[in-house]
C-alpha cells in the first residue's frame, strides 16, 4: 500500500490499519556495550527509525569496567524485534544482547514516591508501604517519600494504592534484568 | 610527531595511493601534513564529488577509498556520498575536520555534529578523543570498512588534537570484541543447499552486489550445471552478460524472461542480494513456488524482507567454491532440467528487450547505449547518474566482468556518476571510463569536469539528453495522468560551451547515422570530453513492473 508514485488516496484508517500495533507482548532486551560515547545513542537511534517507543531504559557498570549493560524494555512484534536485533549487533561496540524471556528472568526496578501524608492520612499511607515492603526515606510534615523495588508490575500495583492519597511526584528507574540460575545474562 | 603526521603513516601503511578531498580551517594541520606525505591527493571542487569520487574509485578497484572534507559545512557536504556508501555498501573512509575541543558544542566557528548527524548512515563512525588514540582509529576504520559487508566509516578529528606531538608506532594489529563478521559459512548448511539444488527442476540464481568479489566462484557453480542467473541492476557483470545462461537483470526495469523464471521458480539461489523492493515488486506475490537458500555476509539480510529456508552467513566467495564442491559430488542430473530450459527459451525468444526505433535520423536513447557498447566495444568501465539513461545503461550495455558497471542503486544519488567515474578513471588509469548521465543528474556535480581537467583524468561523458527528469516525467505521464510538473528542464545549459568553460571539449551529436562514429571520435579526444546527445524526449523505459503490481504482471 502506499507505493510511492501512485496516484492512489490513502484513507486515515487503512494508514493506521498497516502501522504496527503494540502487541502487548514484552519484551525485556540486555545488552552489554564498550563503555564508549555515543554508544546510548547509535542504540536508541536504531529503535526510534524503526518506530518503537522504549518504556524504559537502565544504563549502568558490570563487573567489567570498560563493560556497560544497558537493559531496556519496549513492546513489539516479534517479527520486528528480531530485525532490531540483529540491526544491534551490527553496532561496532555492541558486544552482546539477550532477550530475556520474561518467566526465566529476575527483573527489578527501584522507584520513589513522594505523597502527600497529612495527620489523617499518614498512618493509612504507611500501612500501605508496609504491605509493600515500601522504606520510607523521608518524611516531612505534609509528604512522605517512599522507595520501593520490586518488578514494573508491583511498582504499578503500589502507584495505584497510593494515588488517591495524592501522589506529588514518583521516579523511577526502569528495569534492569538478569536471567535465573546460572546461565549468563 | 604530529598525530597528522602518523596519520600520513597510517594512510601509507594501509595502502592508500590517492584521496579526494578539500581543505578548510579545521584539518588545516592534515593538509599541511599531506603537502610532502608522498600520497595523491586529487583537489575537488565540492566535496560531495570528492565523496563519489571515493566511492567510483572503490567500486573501480575493489579498494578502500578515502575522502576527507573540513568541520561543519566541508562534512555536511559529504553526507550524501556517506549514505549512498551505506545504502550500497560501499568501502569508503571519510576523514572530517573537527572545531578544536574547547569549543565543542558551543556552536563555535564552522562546528557540526559530524557524528550525530551521519550516525544513522556509517557503518562506524568515531570523534578522536585523545591525540594517541588517532593511529588506531584509523587502522579500525579501514579494517571495519573493508570486512564484512562493507561500507563507510568516519573518523572526525578535532583540529587541537591533529596538531599534538605523539610517539609513533606502527601497529598491526587491530581489536574489536563487538565486531567478528561469520565468514565460512556452515557446512552443514551447504550441504542442505547443495541437495536443494540437485533436487530443483526450476531453479534460478539470484546474484546482487556481494557477488562482485566472487564473479568467478559464482560461474563455476552456475556453469558446474545449466543453473540459469540472473543478477540485480548492483550485481551486472557479476556474471556475463553474453553467457547463454544469462536471463537478464531482474526486477521493475529486468526482463521479462528473469522476472517471469523468478515468478515459476521453484529454488531461488539469493547471492549477495537483499531482496529490495525494486527486485520483489510486490511482497506478497514473490516467487510464490520457491524456497530459497540465502547466502549473504550480514545476518540482518537474513529473512529480513523473504523468510529463507536455507540461510548460509558468510563471503560468498568462501561459500560458493564449496556449493560447488557438494553439488558435484552429489552428481545431479542434468536432464532434469531440461524442461525448464525450454520454458526460459521460449520466453527468451518471445520477449527481447525492444524499442521502436525511429524512423528519421532522431536518437533513440536506447540506441545511444547500444551506439556506445558498440563505440567502446563492450569494453569500457561505465558508471551511471540516476533516472531512466541509468535504467537504459542496465539494459543495454551488456556487462561481461565484474567493477565494469559502477551506480548508485540504494539510494539513487543524482549527481553520483561523473565523480564516480573521476574516482575509477583514478584507480584504473589504462581503461575506458565513460559515465552515462542524464541533462538533469550531470548538473548536481559537474563541477568536477574542472578537477577532471585540471589532472588529466580523461573520463568520457555522455550526456542523454531528453530535457527532462525523464524518470519523474515517465511517473506522471503513467501513473499521474500526464500532469507534468516541474519535469521540464529545457535545453539549459548548453552543455558544449560548459565542457569548454571549464577546460574539458565539449561535442554535440543528434543524428543515429552517425552516432557511432562521433562516439569514437569523442573517446579518441585525451583528456575529459562531454557529449552532448540529443535524444527522443519522451521514451519510456520499458518492460516494467508497475508499482504494487507482481513480476508476472510486467508490463511494456
Ligand atoms: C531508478 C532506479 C531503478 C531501479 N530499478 C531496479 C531494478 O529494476 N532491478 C534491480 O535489481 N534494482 C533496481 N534498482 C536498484 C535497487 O534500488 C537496489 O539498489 C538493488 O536492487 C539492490 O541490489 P542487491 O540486492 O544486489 O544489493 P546490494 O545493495 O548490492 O547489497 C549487497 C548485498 O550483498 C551482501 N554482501 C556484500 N558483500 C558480500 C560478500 N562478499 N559475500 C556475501 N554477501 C555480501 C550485503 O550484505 C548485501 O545484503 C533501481 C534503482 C534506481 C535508482
Ligand atoms: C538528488 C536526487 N534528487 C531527486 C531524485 C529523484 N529523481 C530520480 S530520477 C530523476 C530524474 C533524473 O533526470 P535526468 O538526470 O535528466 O535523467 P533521465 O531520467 O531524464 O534519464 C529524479 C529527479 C534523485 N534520484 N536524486
Ligand atoms: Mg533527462
Amino acid at each position: 500500500m502506499g507505493e510511492p508514485g501512485t496516484k492512489e488516496l490513502l484513507s486515515l484508517e487503512e494508514l493506521e490499519a498497516a502501522g504496527s500495533f503494540r502487541t502487548g507482548r514484552k519484551h525485556i532486551l540486555s545488552i552489554l556495550v564498550e563503555n564508549k560515547p555515543g554508544v546510548l545513542t547509535r542504540i536508541t537511534g536504531l529503535f526510534a527509525r524503526r518506530g518503537f517507543n522504549i518504556d524504559t531504559l537502565a544504563v549502568g557498570p558490570t563487573d567489567d569496567e570498560t563493560v556497560s549493560r544497558i537493559t531496556l524494555t519496549l513492546d513489539g512484534a516479534v517479527q520486528s524485534i528480531d530485525q532490531v536485533t540483529k540491526q544491534l549487533h551490527k553496532l561496532i561496540n555492541v558486544l552482546k544482547i539477550r532477550d530475556l524471556e520474561p518467566t526465566d528472568t529476575m527483573a527489578r526496578e527501584l522507584a520513589l514516591f513522594k505523597i502527600s501524608a497529612d495527620g489523617a492520612s499518614r498512618s493509612e499511607v504507611m500501612q500501605v508501604c508496609e504491605i509493600f515492603r515500601a522504606k520510607i526515606v523521608d518524611v516531612s510534615k505534609r509528604t512522605l517519600v517512599a522507595e520501593v523495588t520490586g518488578t514494573q508490575e508491583k511498582i504499578d500495583a503500589f502507584e495505584r494504592m497510593v494515588r488517591p492519597f495524592g501522589l506529588v511526584e514518583m521516579a523511577r528507574t526502569g528495569e534492569i534484568a538478569i536471567a535465573r540460575g546460572r546461565a549468563e545474562t | 610527531m604530529r598525530a597528522v603526521d602518523a596519520l600520513m603513516e597510517c594512510l601509507k601503511a594501509e595502502g592508500v595511493e590517492v584521496v579526494f578531498g578539500l581543505p578548510g580551517g579545521a584539518n588545516l594541520p592534515t593538509y599541511d601534513a599531506f603537502y610532502d606525505a608522498g600520497i595523491r591527493h586529487i583537489l575537488v571542487r565540492h566535496e560531495a564529488g570528492g565523496g563519489h569520487a571515493a566511492e567510483g574509485y572503490a567500486k573501480a578497484t575493489g579498494q578502500v577509498g578515502v575522502a576527507l572534507g573540513t568541520s561543519g559545512p566541508g562534512a555536511t557536504n559529504l553526507v550524501t556520498p556517506i549514505c549512498d556508501a551505506m545504502m550500497d555498501s560501499v568501502p569508503v573512509v571519510f576523514l572530517t575536520g573537527q572545531v578544536r575541543t574547547e569549543l565543542l558544542g558551543t556552536d563555535g566557528f564552522q562546528e557540526a555534529d559530524t557524528i550525530g548527524i551521519t550516525m544513522p548512515i556509517v557503518k562506524h563512525s568515531v570523534m578522536i578523543q585523545h591525540p594517541l588514540e588517532l593511529p588506531r582509529a584509523i587502522h579500525e576504520a579501514f579494517h571495519i570498512a573493508r570486512t564484512g559487508r562493507p561500507g563507510p566509516v568516519v573518523v572526525d578529528i578535532p583540529t587541537d588534537l591533529s596538531r599534538a606531538d605523539i610517539p609513533y608506532e606502527p601497529i598491526t594489529d587491530v581489536h574489536l570484541p563487538g565486531y567478528q563478521p561469520t565468514t565460512d559459512g556452515n557446512q552443514k548448511q551447504i550441504r542442505l543447499a547443495a541437495k536443494a539444488l540437485a533436487n530443483a527442476r526450476r531453479p534460478v540464481m539470484y546474484a546482487g552486489g556481494g557477488t562482485i568479489g566472487a564473479a568467478a566462484e559464482l560461474r563455476e557453480l552456475a556453469t558446474s550445471d545449466r543453473l540459469p542467473v540472473t543478477c540485480t541492476v548492483m550485481g551486472l557483470g557479476s556474471f556475463p552478460a553474453s553467457h547463454p545462461q544469462w536471463l537478464g537483470m531482474l526486477g521493475m526495469h529486468g526482463t521479462r524472461t528473469a522476472n517471469y523464471a523468478m515468478d515459476e521458480a521453484d529454488l531461488i539461489v539469493a547471492v549477495g542480494a537483499r531482496f529490495d523492493d525494486r527486485v520483489t515488486a510486490k511482497l506478497s506475490e514473490f516467487a510464490p513456488h520457491a524456497k530459497f537458500i540465502h547466502i549473504d555476509i550480514d545476518p540482518a539480510e537474513i529473512s529480513k524482507n523473504v523468510p529463507a529456508h536455507i540461510p548460509i552467513v558468510g563471503y560468498a566467495a568462501n561459500i560458493l567454491p564449496r556449493l560447488t564442491a557438494e553439488y558435484r559430488a552429489l552428481e545431479p542430473d542434468p536432464a532434469r532440467l531440461e524442461e525448464w530450459w525450454h520454458r526460459i527459451d521460449a520466453w527468451r525468444t518471445r520477449y527481447p528487450l525492444s524499442y521502436t526505433e525511429s524512423e528519421d535520423a532522431e536518437i533513440k536513447p536506447q540506441y545511444m547505449v547500444q551506439a556506445l557498447y558498440e563505440a567502446t566495444e563492450g569494453n569500457a568501465i561505465v558508471t551511471s547518474d540516476v533516472g531512466q539513461h541509468q535504467m537504459w545503461a542496465a539494459q543495454h550495455y551488456h556487462f561481461d566482468r565484474p567493477r565494469q558497471w559502477i551506480n548508485s542503486g540504494g539510494l539513487g544519488t543524482m549527481g553520483f556518476g561523473l565523480p564516480a567515474a573521476m574516482g575509477a578513471k583514478v584507480g584504473r588509469p589504462d581503461e575506458t571510463v565513460v559515465c552515462i548521465t542524464g541533462d538533469g543528474s550531470f548538473q548536481m556535480n559537474t563541477q568536477e569536469l574542472a578537477t577532471c581537467a585540471q589532472n588529466g583524468i580523461g573520463v568520457k561523458v555522455f550526456v542523454m539528453n531528453n530535457g527532462y527528469l525523464g524518470m519523474v516525467r515517465q511517473w506522471q505521464e503513467l501513473f499521474w495522468d500526464r500532469r507534468y510538473s516541474q519535469v521540464h528542464t529545457g535545453q539549459y545549459p548548453d552543455f558544449v560551451k560548459l565542457a569548454e568553460a571549464y577546460g574539458a571539449t565539449g561535442m554535440r551529436l543528434t543524428d543515429k547515422h552517425t552516432l557511432v562514429e562521433g562516439m569514437r571520435q569523442a573517446l579518441a579526444i585525451e583528456g575529459p570530453v562531454v557529449v552532448d546527445v540529443r535524444v527522443a524526449a519522451e521514451e519510456n523505459v520499458y518492460p516494467m513492473i508497475a508499482p504494487g503490481q507482481a513480476a508476472r504482471d510486467m508490463v511494456g
